[in-house]
């Protein structure tokens, strides 16, 4: 065998890589550990460099600088075929040649390992295929091409298992279905996964811990719940969903609260959910968080008054409002449509308000619009 | 007026649009059946006249007769000249298929200088009329004092087909997924194992064709042979020397031969591609 | 280090091959072609006197000739090329599951020898053959008027000849045309003509200049329809060198001839991409 699989194995640590391509850097002085056995997904729209990372720790491009550990074990400069990582590429790569068994085979077969048969046969059991063991790769559907190339890929039990958007080519239900089945063969198996995407509701669903990156660097790491309840930048801001940044000042300190000014109004949020580095700050509420109510109705926390209802958009479970406010911008909210209310109305005076501990402050200096204008629905491969 | 809606007759389609619907569908049809018919009205006279019982000069009918199919090496030299071509043929394929692989694998898969001077090289060849090409090499052997024959020949097909056998194995290597290759090395095939057990055997489909393409060229050409082949004669060089006095009902049957039997490889090949992609 | 050298390792004996037969001789015919006759010598005998004079000398001799070369092989090409196009993308769009043998039947007439079906069409059209006489029971052509040893023939062999050329790279860009965009065409308010000036012309344009090239230059050069179809009076270019070489053994004006029409031939197709604007033509 050409490596030791057990002094390979451990965490995967990523210390400082850059990657240039002539003048332009791919990767930005990025460093980052994956822990062994976790659900790891890279995030990002494209051109961010999360590709380009993938395919460092693949071993299909060299860093320009910096260094790859898997445990012990500096990898930055070994081949692919001397790693014991394996990836499920973006549109699978099958070989068109073989069929599907041999394409299982394929790595137990260079490797020289003797059971290849079983090995192969429990393999196609676990993604549930064992009957197209014959076929070749362009006789299956999309959704069962997926799954051989998982197939293929595991069946060598790497220390390490890539995938590169690997549901990118499925229709969205497949995608739902894959989604939940990759998240327990993860576990039936017991790999690191690390997991390449652009798609930030397949990253929540699957990833333990996900890196959202943007121009070559993480922006911010952390569990999907904390990304999203607590970002750090206007970009995972806007790229994790859809969040109202509210330009403000910092105006006092309450205890464990700061207080804050937005356009005249007083507002308070926790001490520890502010990033701001001086007074100046943008506060952030989800959507979802807010509450509409008319005017003369008692609210509690946080309030923003001299609300107007602009647009009303109805989307089944909830429904959505533009609410235009007196400095001229307009607030997006989310309401369930759970208490029977009739909804409100185009023009409706409001107030709008919000528990405090929801609200989170980014630097009064940041753009705004970072990672919204990016849809990442659209802009699909790199 | 229940009964009204009930009487509505189905709208017609006016008679010049309905016509004019038949002309479109069918001029198209009518026009491929003359260009076939243009296509093949040598090949079927050249097939209708090796049954030709015509003595010497074959260019009247006289009945029918199946003797040419039966003894095809009747005329004088004409299977001589048939050896020929093939062995020339087969050894032109040969070499002209491994340099021209080979040079296909540089530019198609590797970046380095002096590539796009390496592409004109290989357009050159392709842009020079054959008669110049013939005569320059006839030339060369000349000044070394070579005579032309057999070797000069095979040297002189290999010159013209190379080209060929590149531009058709590189449009294969253009249209290879990188993404297979990497997938090979991420499955612990080294650079080797990759090129042998992915590379080459996806390409292969497209070396073949190379291979068929240069064995058809080389068979079939004459000017380039005419020039460099000296007193050995080739299956063409046959019959254009024939062609004045008018040439024996034999060559037709060899040309009807390699027509059919150039047919059944093509269709056999491409039954084989679709039970493969099965 | 191994990686750099992979690629000219690969090259090095093709090229090698292509620099010894394709190279060198075109450089040794340069040479040849301002050489003259030893004074006293035998024929085919001469000596390097750099006679530049030799083109002047070959090309007025031989002007009508080169005329008709490249006028024969424009006609053909052009005809070509209307006979082509209507077939490539019926092929292309109109024949469903028949497409693949429809491209074997296009390129079926190659595998009989090309000599056999230029020998062929001089007997079709001969005074033998069925068509003369047909013609002339129509009244079409008068007793008198023959079809062999005609600039007809000439040109109408070259072009079934060549055709192959023009529709399988013809064939091959028009099947990547998406048809909706020919849809779309149709639907942004173009007529069938407009759609076809205005979409599908365009998009198949690299069809269209790869397969007058592979047409135009084997016709320019080409003897054998004009040695087999034509007369004294439709020589071209081609037969002259032929005769040069064998019969005359005039080698420098044979290769000074060959020389103006290689490069004749390699000025009108670079004049000819620039203006149709496609380099990917390898």
């Amino acid at each position: 065998m050409s490596f030791d699989a057990s002094s390979a194995r451990g965490d995967l640590i990523l210390t400082r890589i850059t990657k240039e391509y002539g003048d332009f850097k791919a990767v930005d002085d990025l460093s980052l550990t994956i822990a062994k056995g976790s659900f790891f997904a890279l995030l990002g729209p494209s051109g961010c460099g999360k590709t380009t990372t993938l395919r460092m720790i693949a071993g299909l491009e060299e860093p320009t600088v910096g260094s790859i550990h898997l445990g012990e074990t500096d990898i930055t400069t070994t081949k692919p075929y001397q790693r014991p990582i394996n990836t499920v590429f973006q549109n699978y790569a099958l070989f068109p040649h073989l069929t599907i068994f041999e394409n299982i085979a394929f790595g137990l077969r260079r490797r020289g390992i003797k059971d290849v048969d079983a090995q192969v046969n429990k393999v196609l059991n676990l993604v549930e295929l064992p009957h197209l063991a014959g076929r070749k790769p362009t006789q299956l559907s999309g959704g069962q091409q997926q799954r051989i190339a998982l197939a293929r890929a595991i069946v060598n039990r790497p220390a390490l298992l890539l995938l590169d958007e690997p549901l990118g080519a499925l229709d969205l239900k497949l995608r739902r279905q894959m989604q939940i089945e990759l998240k327990w063969i993860q576990k039936e198996v017991g790999l690191t996964f690390v997991h390449v995407t652009h798609d930030q509701e397949e990253a929540m669903t699957m990833a333990d811990t996900i890196a959202v990156m943007n121009e070559g660097q993480i922006e911010q790491m952390g569990s999907p719940a904390e990304l999203y309840d607590n970002p750090k930048t206007a970009f995972v801001a806007n790229f994790l969903g859809q969040s109202n940044l509210i330009k403000g000042t910092i105006s006092g300190n309450d205890g464990d609260s700061i207080v804050a000014d937005l356009y005249g109004q007083k507002i308070s949020l926790p001490k520890h959910r502010s990033h701001a580095v001086d007074n100046s700050i943008y506060a952030g509420i989800r959507p979802e968080k807010f509450r509409i109510s008319l005017l003369n109705t008692p609210v509690s926390g946080n309030v923003l008054g001299g609300g107007h209802i602009e647009d009303v958009s109805y989307i089944g479970v909830s429904t959505q409002y533009q609410v235009a406010m007196p400095w001229g911008q307009e607030l997006i909210v989310f309401e369930q449509n759970d208490d029977g209310v009739a909804p409100f109305k185009k023009g409706d005076a409001v107030n709008i308000s919000w528990e405090p501990v929801f609200t989170f402050a980014l630097r009064g200096d940041e753009d705004v619009t970072a990672g919204s204008e990016v849809n990442p629905e659209v802009l699909d491969e790199e | 007026m229940s009964k009204k809606t009930v009487d509505a007759t189905i709208p017609t389609i006016p008679l010049t649009a309905r016509f004019q619907r038949w002309f479109g569908r069918n001029l198209i049809r009518v026009y491929m059946v003359l260009a076939f018919t243009y296509l093949f009205i040598p090949v079927a006279y050249t097939f209708a006249f090796s049954f030709n019982d015509s003595g010497k000069s074959n260019l009247i009918w006289k009945g029918f007769t199946l003797d040419n199919w039966k003894n095809p090496c009747g005329a004088p030299e004409v299977c001589t000249a048939l050896a020929n071509s093939i062995k020339i043929g087969l050894l032109a394929t040969i070499f002209s298929t491994i340099l021209g692989t080979m040079i296909a694998f540089a530019i198609g898969r590797h970046k380095f200088k002096g590539r796009s001077t390496s592409n004109l090289l290989i357009f050159l060849p392709m842009a020079t009329p054959e008669i110049v090409l013939g005569a320059s090499l006839l030339s060369l052997f000349l000044v070394f004092k070579i005579n032309p024959g057999f070797w000069p020949t095979v040297i002189a097909h290999v010159m013209f087909c190379i080209s060929f056998v590149v531009v058709t194995v590189k449009a294969r290597i253009a249209s290879l997924d990188p993404r297979l290759e990497q997938a090979a090395m991420d499955l612990y095939a080294n650079e080797f194992q990759t090129f042998r057990r992915v590379t080459l055997p996806l390409v292969a489909p497209g070396i073949a064709g190379a291979a068929l393409l240069a064995f058809s060229l080389s068979f079939d050409d004459f000017i380039i042979t005419n020039f460099n082949s000296g007193t050995v004669t080739t299956f063409p060089k046959f019959v254009y020397t024939a062609a004045a006095r008018g040439i024996p009902a034999q060559a037709n049957v060899i040309g009807s031969g390699m027509f059919f039997l150039a047919l059944a490889i093509v269709i056999a090949g491409q039954f084989v591609n679709r039970r493969k992609a099965r | 280090m191994g990686k750099i050298r992979t690629p000219y390792l690969l090259l090095l004996p093709g090229f090698l091959f292509l620099f010894t037969f394709f190279i060198l001789p075109i450089v040794n015919l340069a040479q040849t072609s301002t050489q003259t006759p030893i004074a006293g010598g035998d024929t085919g005998q001469y000596e390097q006197t750099l006679r530049f004079a030799n083109y002047l000398d070959a090309f007025l001799e031989n002007r009508e000739q080169f005329g008709r070369s490249f006028l024969y092989a424009l006609i053909a090409t052009v005809l070509a090329l209307m006979i082509s196009y209507p077939l490539a993308y019926a092929i292309a769009f109109k024949s469903g599951k028949y497409k693949n043998f429809l491209l074997v039947l296009v390129v079926a007439p190659f595998f009989t020898s090309f000599l056999l079906r230029t020998v062929a069409w001089k007997q079709i059209l001969g005074e033998e053959g069925f068509v003369v006489p047909t013609l002339r029971t129509i009244g079409i052509i008068s007793e008198s008027t023959t079809l062999t040893s005609t600039a007809f023939a000439v040109v109408m062999g070259m072009t079934y000849n060549f055709l192959p050329f023009m529709t399988l790279p013809l064939y091959a860009s028009i099947d990547r045309i998406d048809p909706r965009t020919l849809e779309a065409s149709g639907d942004l308010y173009a007529n069938a003509f407009t759609t076809f000036r205005k979409v599908t012309l365009p998009l198949s344009m690299p069809g269209v200049v790869a397969g007058t090239l592979l047409t135009f230059i084997p016709a320019a050069g080409d003897y054998v329809n004009a040695a087999i179809l034509g007369s004294p009076n439709t020589k071209m270019i081609g037969n002259v060198i032929e005769s040069r070489y064998f019969k005359i053994v005039d080698y420098p004006t044979a290769a000074a001839l060959s020389f103006t029409l290689m490069a004749a031939i390699l000025i009108l197709v670079t004049l000819y991409i620039r203006k149709a604007g496609t380099e990917e033509l390898v």
